[in-house]
């Protein structure tokens, strides 16, 4: 199943999550080059502005950019914290990075994302992240909670609405 | 939410999709109502086990069961799937939100070009 439609389309998400293969796939497009769109995925500065849970600041514990490297990132929202972390398995700028990825909240589960970064005219790119974890049900699972934190945004969204005079 | 579900019948729903046989039912009941026994006809496998399939998929809210005489048509519940494609249009709205954070971080990194084929563009 995919889902594509709408305005902009070049500027959306379109995101695959094909039957009986325990995997997901993102592509998106970008108005940078190659060279920007990798920085901000491995300078952690860059990073923490944009890869956290939206609306929660996300602070680096560690970060060591570099092939064989790891990093932890640390997201709180009030007196909750949502703890990540992972492996750099590859670094290959500006068009390759592979790494692992594990929320602490479910500390057995473990997903292998790849992604490919490809130069398009006008200076732009295409994203392309792969996530592979252990099993369609895992997958699964994965997609459901991105629904939780996407209906948790859509009421704040909501009270944000209500609340404007 | 269009269509009230709770968590544990969302795991149903998800561990009945888990496995190859249930799917195929399910896909064949895309094209209409079967019985069991034309079910299992399509399968490699007893009465016994399309029926066990059957018990999950509608423990899950996937399948009903009417009676009508002497049968007992299947039907796909196909409610429970727009719901799962809205899942997929929620996890895909959240990567979005992340992307367009993304966007901004990426515009602030080349200020002057990025205004300049804006500008351009517009």
């Amino acid at each position: 199943m995919s889902t594509t439609s709408g305005e902009q389309s070049s500027r959306r998400t379109v995101i695959s999550v094909p039957e009986g293969l325990p995997c997901v796939e993102i592509v998106r497009e970008f108005d940078a080059p190659p060279e920007d769109v990798y920085r901000a995925h491995v300078d952690a500065d860059l990073a923490m502005r944009w890869l956290g849970p939206r609306d929660i600041a996300s602070r680096a514990v560690h970060w060591d950019a570099r092939t064989g490297g790891s990093w932890r990132y640390v997201s709180r929202r009030g007196e909750e914290e949502f703890g990540f972390y992972g492996s750099f398995h590859e670094l290959r700028p500006p068009e390759r990075i592979v790494q692992t990825f594990t929320y602490e909240g479910s500390p057995d589960g473990v997903a292998l994302e790849v992604l490919t970064l490809e130069p398009l005219p006008g200076g732009r790119t295409r994203l392309r992240a792969v996530s592979v974890v252990e099993t369609v049900e895992a997958r699964d699972a994965f997609v459901a909670s991105g629904m939780e934190q996407g209906v948790v945004e859509g009421y704040r969204k909501l009270d944000e609405l209500m609340n404007t005079p | 939410m269009d269509v009230p579900m709770d968590a544990d019948q969302l795991d149903r729903a998800f561990a009945a999709l888990s496995d190859r046989t249930r799917r195929g039912i399910l896909a064949q009941l895309t094209s209409g109502d079967a019985t069991v026994s034309e079910l299992g006809a399509s399968y490699d496998v007893s009465l016994q086990a399309v029926s066990k399939h059957l018990k999950v998929l509608e423990g899950a809210g996937l399948v009903s069961r009417r009676r009508d005489g002497q049968r007992r048509p299947v039907h796909l519940e196909a409610q429970v799937f727009d719901l799962m494609t809205s899942w997929i249009e929620r996890y895909r709205r959240q990567a979005e939100g992340r992307y367009q954070s993304l966007d901004a971080v990426l515009a602030s990194l080349r200020p002057d070009e990025r205004g300049r084929s804006r500008g351009a563009a517009s």
